[in-house]
């Protein structure tokens, strides 16, 4: 416990040091968050808590490339070896990288409420307990599919590349970009096996619906569920060395790890009713835009 | 954790084996390390020294044989085990963008008996480097860090795979000094190289490794002694000469051909270099440099594998 955080301190003195990461962690959500509220929620104050909920998301989700490109970076520059001889255990290691990026991540998070209130006129900060536990959630969550991702890839360009593919469609399927009950009803259907969405969903109902912590119940189960097996599995899977080979056990523990997002979409699409919240938050945003978009039933 | 029983040797490897796939890199490595003495592998690129030193540092599994480390086992004896070992890693590095002494701090506080990073940035010559980012070293400095990070949990046994390896010579020397006082201090070090100077200059013993085999081992004195009475005489020759002609000369107890140059051990010089000079003669050949030396572990190399340690 205390190597990790150790490392966690280390790490955040590392990122702060880092051009790249202040670009992507700071810079690169505020831009996202002046596009999104200047210019798709227009000067529409009520529709502010709709599409901070993306912005939020988006910087929760960012841990994601964030994480796995440094794992691999470490492991192929021989960092991570080095490490290797200490007594730091490779849970530490990957805690560390997580609960760095969480608490970097909070103060982003925080700016982007504040610009949503002072600039933006939000009215109210929805539910905050809500707003944290989906955060704290949703970082460990895609923290540690990023992690898996760099460990069962060889190469940084195998890394970048299956990163690219699960990146797309957590932007552009679970709602995150384009409002979920915009998108082909199929569209949707394939939007309830993403942990993206349960997020994305998450937030928009803390912030638009005001909704408690308890409302959210299936929301923070699924990424509690979701956080802990991927946490789990980038444990198993994960490697010290850059020329050991992915190991057929840690193919098995990766795939291993879309089961609950399985359970979770053939539940939702049973039982569940996150389309329909989604299209109710949609739906309650006030759209002064003349442009008229028929939601998809 | 698993303990072995105490052994006089601090380090025992007995009938070591790895391979990769279907390449044989170790192939029933046996030797013994006593406590206080610098052991050397001394072998080619390729020959299986630092997968040797990989097994024993626990960083890679072995696929048979015994290996004991101050009486543990690398591989099961986890956290305990790493408390008794520093190493520095041929292929390593640490992030860019962390402080010399960041690092020195944050690796100490990894162990529960550690050394203050103080005393080793003066005893490394890195405290006007101690505010440097990792990525602003020079190759040496990194090398003097290297070290200082491996005994920073003060262990007792000390790898060093290759720790000069790219490094020009002033570096390499400093170096020395620097293994030469961790001698002087008693610390059992086992070194990896391919520097036939270095093992003769550090190594109390050595083994001689070549294609994942040992295949001599002793004090450099003694390994010399193959070659005793013996004077080393390396010559080029504008135009190529049979070995068998030059093995033929007075005094020659061994000729080899390596590196298109010819290694000639003679045992009476001064008739050799005549002999040697009409034999040219006769053949309308010249000399194109020579070169005399009392014979090194190069040599034993050499008559033993018939190649050069560089090859």
């Amino acid at each position: 416990m205390r190597n990790a955080w150790t490392m966690t301190k280390m790490r955040m003195r590392l990122a702060l040091r880092n051009r790249a990461f202040i670009f992507f962690s700071l810079v690169f959500p505020m831009l996202f968050l002046f596009l999104f509220l200047g210019l798709f929620a227009r000067s529409n104050t009520s529709a502010v808590p709709y599409f901070l909920a993306s912005v939020l998301a988006l910087t929760v989700m960012g841990s994601f490339w964030g994480l796995s490109v440094q794992l691999v970076t470490f492991r192929e520059q021989g960092i991570l070896r080095r490490f290797r001889l200490t007594p730091v255990s490779a849970g530490a290691m990957l805690a560390s990288s997580i609960l760095s990026n969480y608490i970097m991540t909070l103060p982003t998070v925080i700016i982007e409420f504040v610009v949503a209130r002072w600039i933006f006129h939000m009215v109210g900060w929805g539910n905050l307990w809500g707003i944290a536990l989906l955060v704290t959630l949703g970082t460990v969550t895609f923290a540690s599919l990023g992690l898996i991702v760099a460990s069962v890839t060889n190469t940084m360009q195998e890394t970048q590349m299956i990163n690219q593919i699960l990146w797309s469609a957590f932007l552009f399927l679970s709602g995150a970009t384009l409002p979920l009950p915009m998108l082909p009803a199929w569209i949707q259907h394939v939007a309830l096996f993403l942990p993206a969405t349960y997020l994305v969903t998450g937030l928009e109902r803390v912030l638009v619906g005001k909704v408690s912590a308890l409302q959210i119940g299936p929301e923070l189960l699924s990424l509690s569920v979701c956080a802990a097996i991927a946490f789990l599995v980038s444990q198993q899977v994960f490697r010290w060395e850059p020329e050991a080979k992915v190991s057929r056990r840690a193919k098995l523990w990766a795939a291993s790890a879309i089961i609950p997002f399985l359970l979770l979409g053939v539940w939702e699409s049973a039982e569940g009713n996150l389309r329909s919240t989604a299209r109710t938050d949609y739906l309650s945003t006030e759209r002064p835009s003349r442009i008229t978009i028929t939601p998809v039933k | 954790m698993v303990v072995y029983s105490m052994t006089a040797s601090i380090i025992d490897v007995h009938n070591l084996t790895k391979s990769y796939g279907q390449v044989q890199a170790i192939r029933g490595v046996s030797f013994s390390v006593q406590e206080g003495e610098v052991f050397g592998l001394l072998g080619p690129n390729g020959a299986g020294k630092t997968s040797t030193v990989e097994i024993l540092e626990g960083l890679r599994p072995a696929d048979g044989g015994i290996v004991s480390v101050c009486g543990l086992d690398p591989q099961a004896s986890g956290d305990a085990y790493k408390q008794e070992i520093g190493a520095v890693l041929q292929s390593t590095a640490l992030p860019e963008k962390i402080r010399v002494e960041e690092a020195l701090t944050m690796f100490g506080s990894f162990y529960g008996r550690h050394r203050e990073s103080e005393g080793l940035l003066r005893r490394f010559g890195l405290e006007e480097k101690r505010n440097a980012f990792y990525s602003q070293l020079s190759g040496g400095q990194k090398q003097r860090l290297a070290l200082a990070l491996s005994l920073v949990n003060d262990p007792r046994v000390l790898f060093l795979d290759e720790p000069t390896a790219g490094l020009d010579p002033q570096v390499r020397r400093e170096i020395y000094e620097i293994i030469s006082e961790l001698k002087r201090e008693k610390k059992t070090i086992l070194l990896t190289t391919h520097y036939i100077e270095e093992a003769e200059k550090l190594c109390d013993h050595v083994a001689i490794v070549d294609q994942g085999r040992v295949i001599a081992q002793g004090t450099p004195r003694e390994l010399k002694q193959r070659s005793a009475g013996t004077t080393r005489i390396e010559l080029r020759l504008v135009r190529p000469e049979p070995d068998e002609a030059l093995s033929r000369l007075e005094g020659v107890s061994d000729c080899r051909v390596a590196d298109g140059a010819y290694v000639i051990h003679s045992t009476r010089v001064p008739q050799t270099i005549v002999a040697l000079v009409k034999y040219l003669e006769a053949q309308g050949n010249e000399l194109s440099s020579l070169e005399i030396s009392s014979p090194s572990l190069e040599d034993v190399f050499l008559e033993l594998t018939g190649r050069r340690l560089r090859d």
